[in-house]
């Protein structure tokens, strides 16, 4: 189990607690969802990488927690508003899932159960960037915050942070998800509030 | 006794965002699901509010009839998930009445 150190964490230092344009500080973690709360056994969860066509990569819960695992400590911005720092998670890296995945596509297509969807470059969910999550706070991630596991791209604003995930698609071509379709930012950086489509 | 508790409202809270934009009262209306084929009144759907937009699922299937999202001055509506919306005319003629 690899541990991230605070430099992972976010754009502050311990004693700086600057957030980005627009947010506020909650120690709450609200849940807020486009839809019921999946409830996905173990026994039939599946994550699998596929690029349109073809299955490149698949686990089943066995063996997805057979992948190594790293602690990290993150700070979540909705675009809501709020914004929560500090917050300490286990997970496993995307580098790690798409280690092994050829493939000459630029974007993904994050999928969950339920039917969401968010869009991503794929160069985003590299080089330490992005996790699939299935603790938090020492305890197994509970559904209402996207258990048995989710997305952490903490670099982005929390909408990209996919709950219940269940795969993801590989494409050459961008593609809007749930929120990017309709008025959303394609990209999503809270530092320069990317918000809506039409923010720079 | 059941302690069962919802994370949706029912379709009537969204009365208010959508008598912004359309001059019939849409929660009266009868709306057909284009994934199950349910045809149920609007305000029986299930509604989540608290993230980043407004979403009506069907009370049946719980596919998705209505997306809103309110972004500045513009409003994004996303109605593809409902084969027809059924709306009482009548109501429309009563409320130009009343203008008049």
């Amino acid at each position: 189990m690899g541990i991230i150190s605070r430099g992972f964490s976010g754009r502050h230092g311990a004693t700086d607690l600057k957030l980005p344009p627009g947010q506020h500080l909650t120690t709450d973690f609200p849940v807020l969802s486009a839809g019921p709360t999946p409830h996905v056994s173990l026994d039939r969860w599946e994550f699998r990488i596929d690029d349109g066509t073809d299955v490149l990569r698949r686990w089943d819960w066995k063996s997805f927690r057979e992948l190594p695992t790293e602690n990290i400590t993150i700070d979540l911005h909705c675009v809501t508003r709020w914004s929560k720092l500090g917050t300490s998670w286990e997970g496993v890296s995307l580098d790690t899932m798409l280690a092994d995945v050829k493939t000459d596509a630029s974007y993904a297509l994050v999928r969950s159960y339920g039917d969401y969807t968010t869009n991503l470059p794929l160069n985003d969910l590299m080089n330490k960037q992005a996790w699939i999550a299935f603790q938090f706070d020492g305890k197994d991630l509970a559904p209402e915050h996207g258990g048995p596991a989710r997305f952490l791209v903490p670099h982005l604003y929390l909408w990209k942070s996919a709950k219940w995930v269940r795969g993801i698609t590989l494409m050459h071509h961008d593609r809007p998800g749930f929120w990017e379709s309709l008025g959303y930012h394609n990209c999503g950086d809270p530092w320069r509030e990317q918000r809506y489509s039409g923010d720079e | 006794m059941s302690s069962h508790t919802y994370d949706y409202l029912d379709g009537n809270a969204a009365a208010g965002e959508l008598s912004k934009i359309f001059a019939m009262d849409v929660t009266a209306a009868k709306g057909q699901c284009a994934h199950c084929g349910a045809t149920k009144r609007f305000a029986e759907a299930h509604l989540y509010m608290l993230g980043p937009g407004v979403v009506a699922r069907c009370a049946v299937c719980e596919h998705v009839l209505l997306r809103l999202v309110n972004v500045r001055q513009r409003v994004f509506l996303d109605v593809r998930g409902m084969t027809y919306l059924s709306l009482d005319a009548a109501q429309l003629e009563a409320s130009s009445d009343l203008d008049a």
